[in-house]
């Protein structure tokens, strides 16, 4: 399935949860959030939502700015 | 002078300094700034990770979450609907729920867009923000986004990284005479002075970055900033003398020497 990653599209041979994704990228337990097709998916959610082909994933963290 | 707080939402704060991590040359030199500005809230922007080089190090390793008080801003956002998302994805990261709103109005003033602002500020207080919208020196819209809910109002003193400082002192003036809720300068301060003028003004606190971060050195500056917001609340709480064409003389007349 492909998922849209940040705007960069991602192939995966399988289906995956939030959690399985950040997992993937490296960011399990960092101080990220993630959106999921413009709504906001809860920490709390991230184990139990499942993404499917052609989910459109924000993942954000904080930057320097004012 | 231990009892002057600044309240916003459910939260009070000892400094009326609140200062952006921008611009800085590292993370290193940004923590050392926020100890020396003596700030409680910091901004931070919302932007998306690299997801191919998740090593790299994070802002808020450099931030302490237990001495500051995180104010995600929702810069860059052009329409109220990309700031309502940047806001909630804020909210998840940094679990507050203070908001700096900013939806801009043009790339090159990085104006407001006022009524794009007043409709987010609508959403956002509705899902329980406390909700700081950057805005005009106007009044009237300073008004709309109390009605709305915002928890306080922060119009520019000038563009925002102009250093132009309070460029209409008599709006500022006539906003603190028509709101209630906190008024905090945001934008346009370039020196020191800039800063107490504002809070001698009667404003409730300062936001700045690149006053501080694009200062030649940028450390001296954010120590510069926490005496002038200082400085310019005392004064303002002391009461400033009249001003008046001719001199008054301090000395006493009586018992000069003949």
């Amino acid at each position: 399935m492909q998922l849209k990653i940040n705007g960069e599209a991602k192939e995966f041979s399988r289906g995956l949860t939030v959690y399985a994704l950040l997992e993937s990228l490296g960011l399990a337990g960092k101080q990220v959030a993630v959106e999921l097709n413009r709504e906001v998916v809860k920490k709390e959610d991230h184990m139990s939502v499942s993404l499917k082909d052609g989910d459109i994933v924000e993942i954000i963290h904080f930057v320097g700015g004012g | 002078m231990s009892e002057d707080y600044l309240v916003l939402g459910d939260k009070k704060f000892k400094s009326r300094l609140i200062v952006g991590t921008g611009k800085y040359a590292s993370f290193e030199e940004t923590k050392q700034a926020l100890e020396l500005s003596g700030a409680e809230i910091v901004t931070v922007a919302v932007r998306r990770i690299n997801i191919s080089d998740s090593s790299k190090e994070s802002l808020l390793d450099y931030i302490d979450r237990k001495k500051y008080t995180i104010l995600p801003n929702t810069a860059a956002c052009y329409t109220a609907d990309d700031a309502i998302r940047t806001a909630r994805l804020g909210r998840e990261a940094g679990l507050s729920s203070m908001v700096k709103l900013e939806v801009i109005g043009s790339e090159k003033t990085l104006f407001p867009d006022n009524e794009a602002l007043l409709e987010a500020t609508k959403v956002l207080v509705k899902e329980g923000f406390t909700v700081l919208p950057y805005t005009n020196d106007d009044p009237i819209m300073a008004k709309k986004l109390e009605d709305a809910g915002a928890a306080a109002v922060m119009p520019l003193g000038a563009p925002i990284g102009s250093g132009l400082g309070i460029r209409n002192p008599y709006n500022i003036r006539i906003i603190l005479e028509t709101v209630k809720v906190p008024v905090l300068v945001d934008a346009g301060v370039g020196t020191a002075s800039d800063a107490a003028i504002a809070m001698e003004l009667g404003c409730d606190g300062v936001l700045m970055n690149t006053g501080i971060a694009g200062a030649k050195k940028p450390l001296l500056m954010a120590e510069a900033m926490r005496y002038a917001v200082h400085a310019g609340r005392l004064a303002y709480l002391a009461g400033r003398i009249q001003k008046k064409l001719y001199a008054t003389a301090s000395s006493p007349f009586d018992g000069t020497i003949e």
